[in-house]
């Protein structure tokens, strides 16, 4: 079967800081050499502390920003290769939750207005049936028809979420990245948002790719999960046996520093030395399960 | 851990602050808040956005933000009544006797000097040391939260060091006066899984050598079981659950933080998690009786009239939640 998502060799650099002398001698490589493809109705995680290029991959796989070199395609279309009419047309096909839902909604509209918006850009339909298709929108992600002429100020973070993903979904996407859609919300809100993401997949046939830092949530909902280090992949497995037996030295190091939610009981921290691990090619340790070691 | 025989270090009684809403009309944000922190002890205060939690900790060194204002209740440290002091007084006991950390250390550190001149600014200020004595002990604090090269540490700037140095500086700077106690406002909430680690170890060393108490804020109930003795759950402004961190984890007595705990990911199989129904109610928008109530799956008549008090789950371990009222698990039994 092929996937829904195929990622080959994906690069973005950024020109060397500086000019003249103090120019630094190499472009700062962000995302290096990434490959993975994603399965229609998979989750797919995309985990890694901070700056080590997740968020970079995934604008790079919408084309958001452009990469440097690397293929992506999506059902058979090479995204990269597509002309910018070609690709406004294909992005209603993915989608992305962004982190802070009050950063990604305007302000002054409504949030009826919001999530009719790419419906009214991609010209579907008539107006009274883009009318129609947001409040079923609005009801499929929990909001009331109360909720459709209300601000973005007025309602809670959690609630922002649910419009930022009616929106997401207006066009039907195939694939939907989330990039932190939850760690922005308080724990009781998290766990609505997180169910919600689940009831959608399972309704709609969605493919997640999902950005995270909390472990633990990627482990509770993630079929694959990859780890990124440094703009490069470091292992790819189901979650499970990634969670269960790590090879990469990053990974366990990683794993060891979740704190465990059992008081008393701490596991021993795995250091990681980064000058001891060579850069090496992805290799299948197991079955489905890759390891740069 | 602590024992009976422990020193109460803070002791905070029936705290109550208020914001102004409108002419006549005050929203409590913190409401009969009561605890103590032992000596060598670390209390987590946990809680969601709004809960009060912050203000809790800023209600007892007088740092609330205007116009809200803290209208009842005493807190002692070591002894003193903190609530007598003046402003002078109280300036003196900040800094000196309470040290601070916060979330995002770029907020207390000064991006125009040096960590190390920061750090021997502070030492004199309080008196303890100054000139060159001072300038040696600033490194020594450098040392002792385990910056690696503590002399040249010292002289760089805060935007030269990475999150987690700046975060260690930031403790370096709260312990510098040699405080008896340090709040701790999410310490770890802004950095990578792997350095929270760190800085949560160095944060439980640091107070196993040097004796201090710790009142730790955060949201997150990882933290709270890697690095509290006792854990108390605010929600609404109120402390709803108070109970040693192993019990609090194993026997969670209050709906609220029964909840919150199954809401996390990882404690049952399956991809959904059990989600509790809407959300925490904004200052001053929970009706007359418990705040929780609506949420509340376990909620009967009586919670919907008045708020609850406090009532003993077991020796060390007390709810504000009517479950747990003798009188009706005496009447439960009796039916």
């Amino acid at each position: 079967m092929t996937p829904l998502l195929d990622v080959r060799h994906l690069v973005k650099e950024y020109p060397a800081a500086g000019r003249g002398w103090f120019r630094r001698s190499a472009p700062a490589r962000v995302v290096d050499d990434v490959s993975f493809s994603i399965a229609s109705g998979e989750t797919f995680g995309l985990v890694g502390e901070s700056g080590s290029g997740k968020t970079t991959t995934a604008r790079c796989v919408l084309r958001l920003i452009e990469p440097t070199a690397g293929e992506v395609r999506f059902q058979e279309t090479d995204v990269l290769s597509l002309p910018a009419r070609e690709l406004r047309r294909a992005r209603r096909h993915f989608q992305m939750v962004f982190q802070d839902p009050s950063g990604s909604l305007n302000p002054r509209r409504r949030a009826g207005e919001i999530v009719g918006e790419p419906l009214a850009i991609h010209r579907v339909g008539t107006r009274e049936a883009r009318r129609a298709r947001v409040r079923e929108l609005f009801d499929t992600v929990g909001l009331t028809g109360d909720d459709l002429t209300k601000y973005p100020h007025e309602f809670s973070g959690g609630q922002r979420q649910r419009i930022g993903l009616a929106r997401a979904l207006a066009l039907e996407p195939a694939l939907v990245v989330c990039d932190e859609p939850v760690s922005a919300l308080d724990v009781s809100v998290q766990a609505q948002i997180v169910n919600l993401l689940t009831d959608l997949q399972q309704r709609l046939g969605l493919t997640y790719l999902f950005i995270a830092h909390d472990l633990r949530l990627v482990r509770q909902i993630c079929d694959r999960v990859a780890v990124m280090y440094r703009g490069r992949l470091v292992e790819v497995a189901p979650a499970e046996r990634l969670f269960t037996a790590p090879v990469h030295p990053y990974t366990r190091a990683l794993l060891s520093a979740i704190p465990r939610m059992q008081p008393g009981d701490r596991l021993e921290r795995i250091p990681f030395d980064a000058a001891s691990v060579a850069r090496t090619e992805l290799r299948e340790v197991s079955d489905r399960h890759f390891a740069a070691v | 851990m602590k024992s009976p025989s422990d020193p109460v270090r803070l002791r905070v009684e029936r705290l109550r602050t208020v914001f102004p809403e409108g002419p006549g009309h005050d929203v409590p944000v913190v409401d009969d808040v009561s605890f103590d922190v032992g000596a060598g002890e670390t209390l987590a205060l946990v809680g969601e956005s709004g809960s009060g939690k912050t203000l809790t900790a800023l209600s007892i060194v007088r740092l609330v933000p205007a116009p809200g204002r803290v209208v009842a209740g005493r807190v002692t440290l070591d002894g003193r009544d903190l609530t007598a002091l003046d402003e002078a007084g109280m300036r003196a006991v900040r800094g000196r006797r309470i040290g601070f950390v916060f979330q995002e250390p770029m907020a207390a550190l000064d991006p125009l000097y040096t960590i190390g001149f920061q750090l021997a600014e502070t030492i004199a200020v309080h008196g303890l040391a100054r000139g060159a004595a001072a300038g040696r002990r600033a490194v020594e604090m450098l040392e002792a939260v385990r910056l690696p090269d503590p002399a040249r540490q010292a002289r760089e700037y805060p935007h030269q060091l990475s999150g987690g140095q700046r975060q260690r500086a930031m403790i370096a700077l709260a312990l510098c006066a040699e405080p008896s106690l340090v709040i701790a406002d999410e310490p770890t909430s802004a950095l990578d899984v792997t350095v929270q680690a760190e800085i949560l170890d160095l944060l439980g060393d640091l107070r196993r050598r040097l004796q201090l108490s710790l009142l730790l804020i955060t949201h997150d109930l990882g933290v709270v079981a890697e690095a509290a003795d006792r854990v108390a759950v605010m929600y609404a402004g109120r402390i709803v659950e108070e109970a040693p961190v192993a019990r609090l984890f194993a026997a969670p007595a209050h709906p609220y933080t029964r909840g919150l705990l199954a809401s996390l990911p990882g404690t049952r199989p399956g991809r959904r998690l059990d989600a509790m129904p809407g959300s925490v109610p904004a200052p001053g928008r929970a009706g007359p009786g418990c705040a929780f109530a609506p949420r509340c799956a376990e909620a009967f008549d009586p919670c919907r009239v008045r708020p609850p008090t406090e009532f003993d789950v077991e020796t060390d371990h007390r709810a504000r939640c009517f479950l747990h009222d003798p009188e009706r698990r005496v009447a439960g039994t009796a039916s």
